[in-house]
Order: structure tokens, then C-alpha cells, then sequence
């Protein structure tokens, strides 16, 4: 969109209508900033806006105030359309103080709405950020985006002067002064935050208070001032019927893990380690032990895992999350769960790598990893979470493939889907079909008899009578399930093995292309990059180009009819947040020359970058080497 | 299957016992095979876990279920089975290496947590399936195929460890004394709570003779004092010698110095600071404990699992859809643009 630059927009007669937006949050990290952000993405979602969030946030928990690896940003895009990214550039930046400015002011549009709280442009925050001169007093800013100061802590403090909290306190309610200015600017209105304020704050009714007053004060502030612009209105987009409600990646998981554990009949064991950013997932389900859910918080990513395989053993429904650090640490056990063949379900929220590398940013480098960073022949499958909205879905189909299979599944996410939020269309549960889980309940027993369909191993518990036997990491004899040091023995059992994952693939529905079904190039990505693949896809369709997309839930097996489909293009392109690990997967199965598009910045692509990247493909601006 | 019927035949799996002749672990086998009959729970309710090491081949010769997991990491295995179905007998079978090397960190939590199962360590102060290299509890200065200059660490004491770590029943035996091992490995059994029995046991061929200096029949009465709960410290041929532990000092007295004799210490299981001593005694300037030295009832993790759910249901109904509803919700109509 491109706001106007008008003057007098001070009523609701000069709404005029828009698109889309993209609106950021920025400033430090205790200024509340990822509060303010939700709540104006609840606000627009209540409106029946798409939308998509991008929170960033140090891995600091709190860095210096005032200083640049403090600064903290809530991004959202909202739209009467459909959203698929959380935006390339910003429409509306708001700055809490000079750190945020800076951080943040190159991803401004130009003509873009600035709002800063210059109060905090005081001489020690410049200083600190290398500020020499105070930039809101320079013409600069203002001949290249709206720029519009408003003191913060001055409105807020006079706003409260009523209350009797501390100058600190008042301080920390300025955030909402200015939610208040931007749902006036946006249309939205405060109410279900007032609600939301007084669920939150419901044994501390002052603060409740207090940011109440402030929501309201920069409402009224922003509809008397003749500050603004203009107000605009962003219209419902258009979604199918039902009941909606806005998801992260993380609780969708976490969602999903419940379901599954209520299709499947078997109680929920789900064991972790502290780890950003999967933790969220672990505090949720720690919430709800009602559902007869068990969580384990381990001492070690190793125990974490190993726990759950023994919860498997002993019938659960087991599940162990963490980030790479903490899969890299898991693997030795994963293998035991390979070789044993048992169900066990790893989830990966993949974050920037190696080692450490950066905690809070987004990342898909784990995918060789989960496939083959195992000792010896240790097949697994692989699901990806496509988006905050699909991550249910992913979550129980991954459950589901490794209580029929009886096989480790991963079900990939990332730093980007986990913290990023995405109106979600409710499931109907009783509509959900339930899992079979096979149990055999007496003997004569033969732990490694197979199933003629699945290949699944046949699965009796510990306590059953005649069904006594031992499993464990050395190869077993087929069928019976002794170890066996046989030649013959240890290659079938092999093949088993990963025929087994192969077979998965029997399951999966057509692959669906969206655009062109056959042409000049097909876009092929998984994990996040469904969003922006989706909308630069779907820019370049609607400017004529004869291109195709397939978004790949399942990475492990592959669709068995995706070799057919790749061969109807003339080139493959492959987007990924790593430096070309499906791309090499793609090329080592299909023998096809897959172009490979790669981004590590710990961000999301632009869609802007993949529209371009596209378009030079098409026109063939790469040399052999795929480098323009 | 009717429990009162089983012999120790019915928990022997067929398959062929491939330790070393010899091997110390061969009697903690026919100890364990021995006692389960009178335990009273169907077989099918004993499940064995065992990491890696020559010990934790184990299982595969139980008829029960067994699951011979990864290096050190049975504690860790065998705490979400006993979590998930906490009807199950659970026994760890674990070495000095597996439990106290690589699996460390394990152990340590297993004992804060006191979950309730039976960790059996045979501790033969060496590693026997990589042929012989030193071990956590080997002494310091051992030569091995490692250490062809000598170990520079100093051993770990398990009982210790496990006592640091809270745990709630500690005890060690020997492999060649069966009815020792067969009384502590009960008590260990009927304990609720993570039992830790710490094993001696002789591998004959990398370490050969590594606890005979107490383990021969000859010395036995000698160097070991068996800690018998609320009876006094004595030990010896004649068990004409004592222990009276004198504030955190502990000397050995004769019964010929009738002063000195009756003030011989009663020993208190319950007593974490006798525990910590003995704990700490070693021949020669003391008689090696054998026996329990701990034992304290504290709630069990597994069952304080299950009490948090059960008043979380008591709590709150188990609605997932409501669930899934809850929070800020929208409805879009199909009308609506």
C-alpha cells in the first residue's frame, strides 16, 4: 500500500481503504513490543483480516537498554487479501527509541509512516547507538517518509496521572498509548484488548488500569491531534466459512500432538530439554495434564529422547522436541529407535546454524541431518510444517506414519513458523479420522513379524503374558528378533528397514501443483518458504509467466509421483533457507539439474527476491553455474 | 500365568549365555533368576534395561521382557517405561562404565528423582567389551592397554554419588555371595524408590582379582562388615571387632578392650551421615560394608506423575475442541465476503 500523505484525516468520514499493510513494532526489549503486536494482529484478526506475524527478538533476555542488540520487533502484515508473508517492506514502523530507528529504518518504504516516541530521543540513547545529532530533528527523515514524533512517556504519564503507580510503572504502559494511536490510524478497535486486559492483569487490577487508560489515551490522542495522515480501513479478507482463530507454529504443534494423542487411544508422553526456540511447546503441553498428558523435562537432550523411546516401549504415544543442538545430541538414541522399530515422533524447530549459531533465527539447515545424521543405515521419515495454520495438520499426519509404521518420524519446523502467527480455521475433531493402532495381546509372538502392507513390526507391550521379549540396538534376526551376526540376515533386515520408510509413500494423495501443470519452470520448496514461494508464485502467475509450485510436506519419503511431475518442466528451481539440501536431495534421487536458490540470513526471503529470482529464470540470465 | 507356579527355569530365556567362563556376572545371573520366582509378580511384569557393556547383556537371558538399549543411557530409558506403565517391575542393568562414565549424568538424575525401579551396577572397575581399558572405579596408576603409564583419575565412589544425589536406597553385594546379593537384591526389589545396588564383581580375564582382597572366602569375615540395620558394627572371625564411629571419625576396636567395646556403633540405615562414612570405608585401614547402607521412604516420581494429572482432572474437564475454541476466536459466515 502507499499511504497518502494528506493532511486532516482526523475523522472517521476520511477513511479511505487499503489493500494491505504492513505495520512494525521496534524497540527495546522490555518495552512490551511482541504484546503491543499481538495485540493489534488480534485486533485485525477479530476484523476478519489474513495476516501474517514475524516477531524477532534478541537472544539476549535483556540487553542493555537502550542499545542495539536490545532492540526487539513485532512485524504483521494484514490484508483484505489473501497474506502469505509477514511482508517485505514496512508500511508503518514505529520506534520506541533511537536503537529502534536505527535497527530498523532501512526496511521503511519510502513516503512510509514513521512514528517515534521522542521522548526517548534523549542525548544518552543517540549516544549510545552513535547518533551525533538527533535524526527526528533533521529534515531528512521527513522529506523521505511521514514522519510523525509524539512523546511517548509525556502522553502516557499524563494520561495515568489518576493512578497512583510509580513513574516506572507509567512508563512501562506507554506501549499501549501507542497500540491506541495505531488501532485509531488502522480502524480497529481497542475493546477485545480492554477485555484481554483484564483477563491478564486479573489479580493486578491497576496495571489492568493503567494500560487501559493508555490504550484509550492514544486513541483519543490520535483522533484529536491532527498528527495523522489519515485512518485507514482494511476490509475482511475472504476465508471459507467456519470458526477461526489466530495460531503460532508452536501451539499448532502442540495442538496437533493432543489430537493425535485422542485419535490414536494412547496416552501423550512428550519429554524435552530447554531449548529456544522449541521451548514454547514444551510449556504448553505442561499446561495440560488434564488431558492425561505427561511431560518430562529431562536433564539432557539425550535422556529427553531416550525417555520417550522407553515411554514408546511401554505403549505411549512418545514425542521429544528440541532445535539442531539438541537433535544432533538425540541421534545415537533415534537409532536405537530406528533398529528397534518403534514409534517415536522428533520434533525439529530448526533455528540458525552451526553449533550455537543464532538461537532465535530462522533457519532450514537440519534437513540432511534428520536424514543422515545417524550412524550406519538409519532410515526415518520426514514431515514439514508448512506454516503456523498447517502445523496441526503436519503434527498429526507425522504421528500418524509413525504409529502405523512403527518407525521414527521428525516433523521439521522452524524458528520463523514457531513464533509467527496465522488466523487458523478450527478443526472439526469428530471429523478427524481416528489412528489404528495394532497391539498384538497374546502369544505365540514374534517381535519382528511383519505386517505384508506396511512392513510395521508387530508391537506387543511390556506387561502382556507370552509375549515376553527383548529388544535392543544389535541387529536382529528377522522375525524372531535375536541378534544375528548373519550376512544375509543383516542385509534384509536393512532393506526392511527402509522399504518400510519407501512404503510410507503409498499413503500420500496426488501431489498438487498450483499454477501451471506443465511449463517453462516449477518452484518447488518445503518448510516456511511456503509463504513467500506462495505469493511470489502467485505475482508471477498473475503477470502471464507459465510457471508451476509443489510445497513438499513429506521430504522422507518423497511422493513417489514427483520425479513424473519435476520432468514436465524445463527447469526446477528450489528456494531454501540453507545452502541447497532438498536441491542436492532432489538432484541424488531424480538425476534432474535442480537450480537451487538459497538464503541464510536467519530471516524469512522477500518475496520480492523470489519474484526476481524467478523472472531471471525465466529469461535464462543464469550461466551454467546458476550464477547470474 | 499363575506367579506361585514359577520356578527359576521359567525366567531362563535359551538363549546361550556367551560371557567369558568365568565371568562374575554369570552368578548375579542365577541370583536374579532365583529370586524372581519369589517375588510374586508374573513374569511379564519384570522388564530388564540395560545400556552397553558386557553386564548389559543381561536381559537377552531373562524370560521377561528386556530392551538392551545405548551406551549409559538406560536410566533414562528405563524412567519412561516405568513412567508410562508404572505396574511394571523395572530393573536397571548397568557397569561401572556404562552408569558412572558415559552415562554419568543419568545416574545422577535417576536417584534426585527417585523413581521408583532397581538399579543393579556390576562393578568390575575395568571395561571388558572394549577389552580392556581403565574404568571410573578403576584406582588411580592402573595399567592398561590406555594407560601403559598409569591412570591419572581418581575413582568414583558410586555408593557416594548416589548418596550426593539423594538417592533413597543404597546397598552393595558381591558377586560371589549369594545369599548376600540375594538378600540386598530383595530389599533393593521391595524398596519404592530408585534402588541402587552397587556390585562387585570379578572379570576374569581384564581385571582378574580386582575385589579378591575381600572377595576371597578366606578373608571375607575379616575385611567386609555386614551393615545390619539397628545392630552394632562388628565383623571378624570371631566378630570380635568393631567400629565405633566417634563424630565423623570411625576406629576399629577389639572386643578385648571391654571400655572400648561397648561403645561399638548401632547402626542406623536411616542415618544419611553413617551412610556417608561407611560409605567411605576401604580395606586395609578398614573392613569393606556390604549390605544396606541407606534407606529412606520419599514419594516416588512416577506416582507423583500420576497425582498431578489426576488433580488436573479433577480441575478441568478434557476438552479439546473447547481447547482448540478457547481464547479469541471468529466466526466467518458464507455470506461473507
Amino acid at each position: 500500500m502507499t499511504l497518502s500523505n494528506g493532511t486532516g484525516g482526523n475523522t472517521q468520514e476520511c477513511l479511505s481503504e487499503i489493500e494491505s499493510l504492513v505495520i512494525r513494532f521496534a524497540g527495546d526489549s522490555g518495552d512490551g513490543i511482541q504484546v503491543t503486536g499481538s495485540r493489534f494482529t488480534q485486533e485485525s484478526a477479530l476484523r476478519g483480516n489474513d495476516l501474517s506475524t514475524y516477531p524477532s527478538f534478541p537472544a539476549e533476555i535483556r540487553a542493555p537498554a537502550g542499545s542495539l542488540p536490545g532492540v526487539s520487533s513485532f512485524q504483521v502484515q494484514i490484508g483484505s487479501r489473501r497474506v502469505f508473508t509477514a511482508g517485505d517492506e514496512v508500511d508503518v514502523l514505529v520506534c520506541m527509541n533511537p536503537a529502534a530507528l536505527k535497527a530498523n529504518l532501512q526496511d521503511l518504504k519510502e513516503n512510509g509512516v514513521l512514528i517515534c516516541n521522542s521522548d526517548a530521543f534523549n542525548k544518552k540513547n543517540l549516544t549510545r547507538v552513535g547518533y551525533e545529532i538527533n535524526p527526528l530533528e533533521e529534515q531528512e527523515l521527513g522529506l523521505k517518509y511521514t514522519l510523525i514524533t509524539v512523546p511517548l512517556n509525556t502522553l502516557t504519564a499524563e494520561a495515568l496521572k489518576e493512578t497512583s503507580l510509580s513513574k516506572r510503572e507509567v512508563d512501562r504502559s506507554k506501549n499501549f498509548f501507542a497500540l491506541g494511536i495505531i488501532c485509531w490510524l488502522f480502524g480497529r478497535s481497542i475493546e477485545d484488548t480492554i477485555e484481554w486486559l483484564n483477563r491478564k492483569f486479573a489479580s493486578r487490577a491497576e496495571i489492568a488500569e493503567a494500560n487501559r487508560l493508555a490504550v484509550e489515551g492514544g486513541m483519543a490522542f490520535a483522533q484529536a491531534s491532527e498528527l495523522f495522515p489519515a485512518s485507514y480501513q482494511i476490509k475482511p479478507a475472504h476465508f471459507e466459512p467456519g470458526i477461526y482463530r489466530n495460531i503460532t507454529g508452536n501451539l499448532g504443534i502442540a495442538y496437533g500432538l493432543l489430537a493425535a494423542s485422542q485419535l490414536s487411544g494412547l496416552g501423550l508422553f512428550y519429554s524435552g530439554y530447554p531449548i529456544t526456540p522449541a521451548s514454547d511447546i514444551l510449556h504448553e503441553m505442561s499446561r495440560h495434564k488434564n488431558f492425561g498428558v505427561i511431560t518430562f523435562q529431562a536433564e539432557d537432550e539425550i535422556a529427553a529422547c531416550c525417555a520417550a523411546i522407553g515411554a514408546s516401549y511401554a505403549g505411549k504415544l512418545a514425542v521429544t522436541v528440541s532445535s539442531g543442538p539438541g537433535i544432533a545430541l538425540k541421534q545415537e538414541a533415534i537409532g536405537l529407535a530406528v533398529c528397534a522399530e518403534l514409534p517415536l515422533v522428533i520434533i525439529d524447530v530448526q533455528r540458525a546454524g552451526p553449533s550455537t549459531g543464532m538461537p532465535t533465527k530462522t533457519e532450514q539447515a537440519d534437513l540432511l541431518e534428520v536424514l543422515f545424521g545417524r550412524n550406519g543405515e538409519s532410515p526415518v521419515a520426514v514431515v514439514a510444517v508448512a506454516s503456523p495454520d498447517d502445523a496441526f495438520d503436519a503434527t498429526v499426519d507425522a504421528c500418524r506414519i509413525s504409529l502405523k509404521h512403527m518407525v521414527p518420524v521428525f516433523l521439521l519446523s522452524d524458528a520463523a513458523i514457531g513464533n509467527s502467527s496465522h488466523p487458523w480455521k478450527l478443526p472439526e475433531l469428530d471429523k478427524l479420522e481416528p489412528f489404528t493402532v495394532k497391539r498384538v495381546t497374546e502369544g505365540p509372538y514374534q517381535p519382528y513379524a511383519r505386517d505384508p502392507e506396511s512392513l510395521a513390526r508387530a508391537w506387543a507391550l511390556p506387561g502382556t503374558p507370552a509375549c515376553e521379549h527383548r529388544l535392543g540396538g544389535l541387529e536382529k534376526q528377522d522375525v524372531y528378533g535375536h541378534i544375528s551376526y548373519d550376512p544375509e540376515n543383516h542385509q534384509r533386515m536393512t532393506e526392511l528397514r527402509a522399504e518400510k520408510v519407501r512404503r510410507i509413500a503409498k499413503d500420500f494423495k496426488p501431489t498438487r501443483v498450483t499454477g501451471e501443470e506443465s511449463g517453462e519452470l516449477l518452484v518447488i520448496s518445503w518448510g516456511s518458504t511456503y509463504g513467500p514461494v506462495t505469493a511470489a508464485v502467485r505475482e508471477c502467475l498473475a503477470a502471464g509467466n507459465m510457471i508451476g509450485h509443489i510445497h513438499l510436506r513429506y521430504l522422507n519419503p518423497l511422493p513417489e509421483d514427483l520425479t513424473a511431475i519435476m520432468k514436465r518442466f524445463k527447469k526446477v528451481l528450489v528456494p531454501e533457507m540453507n545452502t541447497g539440501q532438498l536441491a542436492m536431495l532432489l538432484r541424488a534421487k531424480t538425476l534432474i539439474d535442480v537450480k537451487s536458490y538459497c538464503k541464510v540470513q536467519g530471516q524469512p526471503f522477500k518475496v520480492s527476491e523470489l519474484v526476481r529470482r524467478i523472472v531471471d529464470e525465466l529469461r535464462g540470465n543464469f550461466n551454467a553455474e546458476g550464477i547470474a | 500365568m499363575s506367579s506361585t507356579a514359577l520356578t527359576k527355569k521359567d525366567f531362563e530365556s535359551g538363549q546361550e549365555v556367551r560371557w567369558c567362563p568365568g565371568c562374575g556376572d554369570y552368578s548375579i545371573l542365577a541370583a536374579v533368576q532365583r529370586l524372581l520366582p519369589q517375588l510374586g509378580l508374573p513374569r511379564e511384569k519384570h522388564v530388564f534395561i540395560s545400556g552397553i557393556g558386557c553386564s548389559s547383556r543381561f536381559p537377552y537371558y531373562m524370560n521377561t521382557y528386556g530392551f538392551h538399549t545405548i551406551h549409559g543411557r538406560a536410566p533414562a530409558v528405563a524412567t519412561g517405561v516405568k513412567i508410562a506403565n508404572p505396574e511394571l517391575a523395572v530393573w536397571v542393568i548397568t557397569g561401572d562404565g556404562d552408569a558412572l562414565s558415559i552415562g554419568g549424568n543419568h545416574f545422577l538424575h535417576l536417584f534426585r528423582r527417585n523413581v521408583d525401579l532397581t538399579v543393579l551396577l556390576f562393578n568390575n572397575r575395568i571395561y571388558g567389551l572394549t577389552k580392556g581399558q581403565y574404568s571410573p572405579t578403576s584406582e588411580k596408576g592402573k595399567i592398561t592397554k590406555s594407560t601403559p603409564f598409569g591412570s591419572l583419575d581418581e575413582p568414583v565412589n558410586p555408593l557416594a554419588l548416589a548418596l550426593g544425589a539423594k538417592a533413597t536406597f543404597v546397598a552393595r553385594a558381591l558377586d560371589v555371595d549369594a545369599k548376600g546379593l540375594s538378600a540386598v537384591l530383595k530389599a533393593a526389589y521391595e524398596h519404592k524408590g530408585a534402588s541402587l545396588v552397587e556390585i562387585y564383581q570379578n572379570c576374569n580375564v581384564f581385571n582378574d582379582g580386582a575385589h579378591s582382597y575381600m572377595s576371597e572366602r578366606a578373608v571375607r569375615q575379616e575385611r567386609q562388615i555386614l551393615l545390619r540395620d539397628g545392630e552394632k558394627l562388628v565383623f571378624g572371625d570371631n566378630q570380635d571387632r568393631g567400629l565405633v564411629i566417634d563424630g565423623t571419625k570411625v576406629r576399629v576396636v577389639s572386643s578385648s578392650d571391654s571400655k572400648e567395646w561397648d561403645k561399638v556403633s548401632v547402626y542406623d540405615k536411616s542415618d544419611l551421615t553413617q551412610a556417608w562414612i561407611m560409605a567411605h570405608l576401604n580395606y586395609p585401614q578398614y573392613p569393606v560394608p556390604m549390605g544396606v547402607f541407606y534407606q529412606e521412604e520419599r514419594e516416588v516420581y512416577n506416582q507423583q506423575v500420576y497425582d498431578q494429572i489426576e488433580t488436573a482432572r479433577a480441575g478441568e474437564q478434557a476438552d479439546l475442541q473447547q481447547l482448540l475454541s478457547s481464547g479469541e476466536t471468529w466466526e466467518v459466515t458464507a455470506g461473507q465476503l
